[in-house]
């Protein structure tokens, strides 16, 4: 299973489906990041983490740790 | 209904110009204040083009989910107080996001009008968007406008009146059949005695199985079973849970929508913003630019005065306001025209060196302030706050706090003050609770003076105490951080760290200015009362007391012969264990009386004479009168032609090192030591606890703050003072045993697991 954390700099991805449950997951998806969506990762952050991600049309951070819960293709 | 005022809310996504917009709405004719309970702020206005029309400003939300503060504050208002409309306002650049929020603001059963910002941006960038189809589609009326150049802004504000005196919105979207299905018997099982225009937000709620709304309509375990049925088979036909089901449609029925609506002309090239972006977060060069952005910061707010060779404003505006301004303005002049009008001296004494010597130092503290607000204004303002989050948030977020705290612990080396108040740009509650907590272990300027009287005295000017300071406050932070993010009150938020990143733009300077001033102006109120108060109670404890039976102020009193006689004077200097020519009035008053059995606090930590004890005490209405009092207390006397006592107590070092060592038992460094360290981790000076409660906006968090870090200097320093005499001879066995039981405690604490917590606990 490949996750947005997977995902290297420059790449586009296809969302396929969200793990994880209540809160943190409800919090991704108000952000956009929804099944099908296409995500574009801009860049890591200068210390590796978090990245940079570009989705719906806009700049979005989001933490390693919670991009292993958005599976990719 | 004439008679009755109308009351419209302002509603949208972070960034998106609101608060640019509701300025240009209620120009000047804003109250701010808090929501209730929370630390979010709550602005108010009326409305220019129509004075009776109450405005309100929602906190910046993205969605109305029962799991973050702002989006539960939001939907409580709208629910509860029941606006007669809202007034959403959409970033055209962002439709698809913003809009997300417009289909459930739609929901409520409250009329919407939207407002279209930034629509001269998507032209400009070749794009368009069919605004009357979008109307048509949305059911709401739409006005196109430029919050930033105050195009359409009045027809906004008076559709959104027009609307509340007789809009209603019904929401066009609708959900897959499953959904729908599901939707109709919720309404029909629980809501159906509502009102039929909200019905629908209550049922897509318990849908979504809601916690808060369930918790609201007290439904019976009955019709809660029922209905779990419905959800349940929705669920498994479309194979997701409730809650993302309805997100995941609601985005689905904007792209659709928007595909004949909005065409996109964009070449996809790089704009002026990912240009700036590039460079900025750039792996190599996001550091070192970071660096000279908070350098620049600091210098210019807290730094080197201009007079002194150095750039900063604030510093030379701030000493300016303090000498001349306070000093000898306030204090002195005040004390001129007072013994003039012939007022009794302890009048003059309370209004001239307790109140205004107080509002001298308050005052004194705001220039440095508004330049530092200024520049953290315009680092939110322009974009580049929110990259600060993301350079910084790897490091910040091991203790509990947010990349943006770094901004409050550099300003608090300089003043703990505005340190404590710059916390207010991180959007986390918990993250801005813990940085208003530890902001303040941080040395900050007033501090200086007790680590160089210290060093001095008994270090032979080593500056190795001083660097030591400085680690011990870094360490204080992060060693907090990291215990408190594991305790129950720190457990609150469970938001995941996804933060927007918004476009970089020029600043507007209305919303800087503004901003700049209410900050400064909320500091002054707020930390204002505060310091006077405390300012004109420490000020009674050290003038007033009882000589020989006699209560008054104590400087009177030991003029008369007839009340300090020579056995009185025996009395004192046995009891201050001081030779008796060198017996003060101040030795009489409330303060010293007080400080000698509240020294037994201090004795397990070393330092429990009363001298350090009433300099401690002194030091909570600022921390340089630490070394003043000092001054008084070994009897400095810069009256008989000696000159003035030196910020760091030169002239008494000799005094302080010999006290320390014969009332510690020969350990006066270890006891020096042990005193620095708990003047410099406890409670801050009264103006900075000031600010601490105008941040939390909670006696129990202040309370919860400030006891914190009074138990945390007294347990390091007790650590330090028991387990460095193992090493210094003289161990004291049920101490050193305690220490160490402490000791163990704070690293079982900071090694435990730390699990996140999954539910928001304020309601």
């Amino acid at each position: 299973m490949k996750t947005l954390r997977d995902t290297m700099v420059g790449e586009t991805v296809k969302v396929v489906k969200l793990h994880g449950e209540g809160a943190v997951k409800r919090r991704i998806m108000d952000m956009g990041i929804t099944k099908g969506v296409e995500v574009y990762v801009r860049k890591l952050a200068p210390l590796g983490d978090p990245i940079e991600i570009n989705v719906r049309n806009y700049e979005l951070s989001i933490r390693k740790a919670d991009a292993e819960m958005i599976e990719v293709e | 209904m004439e008679n009755k005022k109308l009351r419209i809310a302002l509603a949208g996504n972070p960034n998106s110009g609101k608060t640019t917009l509701f300025n240009k709405l209620t120009g000047s004719n804003q109250f701010v204040g808090n929501w209730p309970g929370v630390t979010v702020e709550k602005k108010e206005g009326r409305l220019i083009v129509d004075k009776e029309v109450i405005l309100t400003d929602l906190p910046g939300i993205y969605s109305l989910s029962p799991y973050t503060l702002e989006e539960v504050v939001a939907r409580n208002y709208l629910i509860e107080e029941k606006p007669d409309a809202i007034l959403n306002i959409v970033d055209a650049t962002n439709l698809e996001r913003n809009l997300y929020l417009t289909t459930q603001l739609t929901e409520l059963g409250i009329p919407v009008v939207i407002a279209l910002n930034m629509m001269d941006l998507v032209k400009k960038s070749g794009d368009s968007i069919h605004v009357k189809e979008l109307s048509r589609q949305l059911g709401c009326r739409i006005v196109e406008i430029s919050a930033l150049k105050g195009d359409g802004v009045k027809e906004a504000a008076t559709a959104a009146i027009e609307a509340a005196k007789n809009g209603k919105t019904i929401p066009q979207h609708s959900f897959s059949g499953p959904v729908e299905h599901a939707l109709a018997h919720i309404e029909e099982v629980t809501v159906h005695n509502l009102p039929e225009e909200r019905q629908r937000w209550y049922a897509i709620k318990l849908f979504e199985r809601d916690e808060k709304v369930l918790e609201g309509l007290q439904i019976t375990d009955e019709v809660k079973a029922h209905i779990e049925n419905d959800i349940a088979a929705a669920e498994k036909e479309l194979d997701d849970d409730a809650e993302s089901i309805i997100t995941n449609e609601r985005y689905i029925y904007i792209g659709q929508m928007l595909k004949g609506i909005y065409k996109k002309k964009g070449t996809g090239q790089l704009t002026v913003s990912d240009k700036i972006d590039k460079i900025v977060t750039n792996r190599i060069l996001a550091l070192p630019i970071f660096v000279v952005v908070m350098f620049l910061v600091y210098a210019l707010s807290m730094g080197t005065s201009i007079a002194d060779g150095g750039v900063s404003i604030g510093t030379f505006l701030t000493d300016w306001t303090n000498d001349v301004l306070g000093g000898a303005w306030l204090t002195d002049g005040s004390r001129a025209i007072l013994e003039g009008w012939g007022v009794a001296p302890w009048l003059v004494g309370l209004i001239s060196d307790g109140i205004f010597a107080g509002v001298g130092a308050v005052l004194g503290f705001v220039p440095q302030m508004l330049v530092l607000f200024l520049m953290l204004c315009l680092l939110e303002d322009c974009g580049y706050m929110a990259r600060i989050a993301f350079i910084m948030d790897r490091i910040f977020r091991r203790f509990g706090l947010s990349g943006k705290s770094f901004i409050p612990m550099l300003v608090a080396t300089g003043c703990g003050i505005p340190g404590v108040m710059a916390s207010r740009t991180i959007e986390n509650e918990r993250d801005r609770r813990m940085t208003v907590t530890t902001t303040t272990f941080m040395p900050c300027g007033a501090k200086m003076p007790i680590i160089g009287l210290i060093a001095g005295a008994l270090f032979g000017g080593s500056t190795w105490v001083a660097t030591s300071a400085y680690f011990i406050g870094v360490a204080a932070i992060v060693i907090s951080g990291i215990m408190l993010k594991k305790t129950k009150m720190f457990a609150g938020d469970p938001a995941p760290f996804v933060m927007e990143l918004p476009a970089y733009h020029l600043p507007a300077w209305g919303n800087v200015l503004r901003g700049t001033w209410e900050r400064g102006w909320s500091f002054i109120k707020r930390a204002g009362t505060v310091i006077v108060i405390s300012s004109i109670i420490i000020w009674f404890l050290t003038s007033f007391g009882t000589v020989n039976g006699r209560f008054g102020m104590v400087d009177d009193l030991y003029e008369d012969e007839e009340v300090v006689t020579d056995e009185y004077i025996a009395v004192v200097a046995d009891r201050m264990g001081v030779p008796e020519d060198e017996v003060e009035p101040m030795d009489d008053s409330i303060l010293a009386r007080v400080a000698q059995p509240v020294s037994i606090v201090f004795k397990p930590l070393g330092f429990g004479d009363w001298k350090p004890t009433a300099a401690t005490v002194t030091g909570l209405v600022a921390k340089e009168e630490v070394v003043a009092n000092f001054g008084i207390m070994y009897a400095y006397d810069d009256q008989d032609g000696e000159e003035e006592l030196e910020e760091n107590g030169d002239q008494i070092w000799d005094r302080v090192s010999e006290d320390f060592d014969s009332f510690s038992g020969g350990h006066g460094k270890l006891a020096a030591y042990a005193f620095m360290i708990f003047n410099l981790l406890c409670a801050p000076c009264f103006a900075a606890m000031g600010a601490i409660k105008r941040e939390m906006n909670s006696g129990k968090w202040t309370m919860f703050a400030i006891g914190y870090q009074c138990c945390f200097a007294w347990v390091i320093a007790f650590i330090v003072w028991q387990v460095g005499r193992l090493f210094a001879g003289g161990v004291n066995v049920i101490g050193l045993l305690l220490a160490l039981v402490l000791l163990a405690l704070i690293v079982w604490q900071l090694l435990k697991p730390y699990k996140e917590a999954q539910k928001l606990s304020v309601h």
